[in-house]
């Protein structure tokens, strides 16, 4: 009887709450827009008993997703999305890769205090975060004061509201995702491992190339699906370093949601970003399954 | 290798100052006399008074702060049964969605999981405010609670339960007894994960708040929008504060249950 209770109030939360709201995407998704409260068209009238079940389902169609193929704003977004993921992901890896390495190689003692500053901006508030960047990367911002004093360049850069900017945020803001998976898998690894590849003949960095990269290979691929996945959905980084011309699906939806007040293109817009992310969450999940199987 | 090597020398100072100059610099700032906020124009502690005399800033703190102590204290009731179930539970009708239900949350995007929150709560007639909010943060923030919660589970001795089943504790008292005291700092550091994740949301809170509810990140979200404003410098600043010492703390706590645990162990093993 316990064991059936503390199974069903998880369970029934989680559908009730997340699961069933997916359902109801789907379906405005398949509505029509409407001028009306709620506004969308057709809503389900349960009290005309069968009848109005069919009725129902007859009005739903795939009008809103021929609109996203049609609408090149969407396709450009979604891609765009993908490829500012991607490239965002490498620069992550490029800076936090050296990060968890000398990590790694520090003395013991240190490794703790090392761990909770890697840890400790990932509690503060993202928003914050991002927004730190703003002064720093503006037109009279720091970093051009500090360039153009040093006298590296003539002429402020322009950096914010552009998607160099964007990368900045970033790399800035997921770092600490990227560090903590290689950290964890270059601290469990035998040295020996290199000094015998060095005893054997191999130069330093291919000793490193050969040895100790394969060995964090599971920990660099679970930091790049933690960077990857969620950055593609991003809203506010985007939102607040980006300009009119960077383009992301989660501020497309926003977008469509909030100012155009559109809940079935929204929706819709909303399914297929499911469906882009679908491939990378199921290859991550492999990987963690594999790394848990590989531990036993 | 008890010394660092110079190239790790120099990528841990690079990593690390670029962690923490952006934080240095806005928290210098915060304490400029100037608007301006990239120009130095002296010390002044004003716009910490701005902060602390502006009612709709402190209104949105008052409803952050409620939602987050009641959401994380939900989320790690359900978050902690849930991962019992799943580590301790065996077999059921319905498991893979169920740990499907409570993974896939964690990589989902805020914008997704927001839409899909207001459609809901808009089609069963729930007016949006803080009741709405509140849901809205249990079910995202149980998900990670549990994922913690579950991986203190998987590696305790099962036996310890066994035992206190054998000498004649009824499971609930096993598990009152046993398996909390033991789980207590993953479920700890669950709610304080559920904690932080409920402050900071900022989008689907949006989604999921109306006219008569405005949390603190909505509330520096649209003033941010505006551009750089030494008075978010100083809100920053003080929030960056009650953060720093709520980790510091936490771990010292943590650490040193740990370390009493341990200990307990220790002498344990020597009677015996």
């Amino acid at each position: 009887m316990r064991r059936a209770f503390l199974i069903a109030v998880p369970y029934v939360w989680l559908l009730a709450l997340f699961l069933v709201p997916f359902f109801i995407v789907l379906k405005i998704s398949l509505s029509d827009t409407e001028l009306a409260i709620p506004p969308y068209t057709p809503t389900l009238d349960l009290s005309q008993g069968w009848a109005g079940i069919k009725d129902f389902f007859s009005q739903l169609d795939f009008e809103n997703f021929v609109w996203l193929t049609e609408d090149d704003l969407y396709w450009k977004a979604y891609l765009s999305s993908v490829q500012i993921a991607v490239i965002s992901t490498v620069l992550t890896l490029l800076v936090g890769y050296p990060i968890a390495y000398g990590m790694a190689r520090a003395p013991v003692e240190w490794r703790p205090t090392l761990m909770m500053l890697v840890i400790l901006p990932f509690w503060t508030s993202f928003l914050i975060r991002v927004y730190a960047w703003m002064g720093i990367l503006s037109n009279e911002g720091y970093l051009n004061q500090f360039l153009l004093w040093t006298g590296i360049i003539s002429t402020p850069l322009t950096i914010l509201n552009t998607n160099t900017a964007v990368y900045i945020g970033i790399v800035y803001t997921y770092l600490p995702f990227m560090i903590l998976p290689i950290y964890s898998s270059l601290e469990r690894m035998d040295e020996s491992l290199i000094e015998a590849a060095e005893d054997l003949g191999c130069s330093r960095l291919q000793a490193f190339w050969l040895v100790t990269i394969p060995l964090s290979r599971p920990g660099i691929i679970a930091g790049c699906f933690l960077v990857m996945i969620p950055v593609i959905g991003e809203f506010v980084i985007p939102s607040l370093l980006g300009g009119s011309g960077t383009l992301m699906i989660g501020k497309v939806l926003w977008e469509e949601f909030f100012s155009n007040r559109d809940w079935p293109v929204a929706s819709a817009v909303a399914v297929v970003l499911l469906l882009i992310l679908v491939v990378p969450i199921v290859l991550f999940q492999r990987n963690q399954q594999k790394q848990a199987e590989a531990e036993k | 290798m008890s010394r660092l090597s110079w190239f790790n020398t120099v990528s841990l100072t690079l990593g690390f100052a670029f962690l923490y100059i952006p934080m240095i610099i806005l928290i210098i700032f915060s304490f400029n006399e100037s608007k301006l906020v990239t120009v130095w124009a002296g010390f002044s502690t004003k716009w910490y008074g701005a902060v602390v005399q502006n009612e709709a800033f402190l209104d949105a703190a008052w409803v952050t702060v409620r939602v987050a102590v009641v959401s994380s204290t939900l989320a790690t009731i359900l978050g902690t049964a849930a991962a019992y179930v799943l580590v301790r539970g065996g077999r059921f009708f319905g498991r893979t969605l169920f740990s499907g239900m409570i993974y896939a949350p964690l990589v989902m995007p805020e914008v997704i999981t927001g839409l899909s929150l207001l459609l809901l709560f808009i089609g069963i007639g729930l007016d949006r405010g803080i009741v709405t909010i509140v849901l809205a943060h249990t079910t995202f923030s149980m998900c990670f609670v549990s994922v913690v919660v579950s991986s203190r589970l998987v590696t305790f001795d099962q036996s310890l339960e066994e035992a206190a089943l054998d000498l004649g504790c009824s499971p609930a008292q096993a598990f009152r007894l046993v398996t909390l005291p033991i789980i207590a700092p993953a479920v700890i550091s669950g709610w304080l994960l559920a904690f932080t994740l409920s402050l900071d949301d900022l989008v689907i809170a949006s989604f999921t708040s109306g006219p008569s509810a405005t949390t603190l990140p909505i509330k520096i979200f649209s003033a941010v929008r505006l551009g750089v404003s030494p008075e978010i410098n100083a809100l920053s600043t003080i929030m960056i504060a009650v953060v720093t010492v709520g980790v510091i703390t936490a771990s010292l706590v943590t650490k040193r249950a740990m370390v009493r645990q341990k200990q307990d162990e220790l002498a344990a093993a020597k009677t015996e």
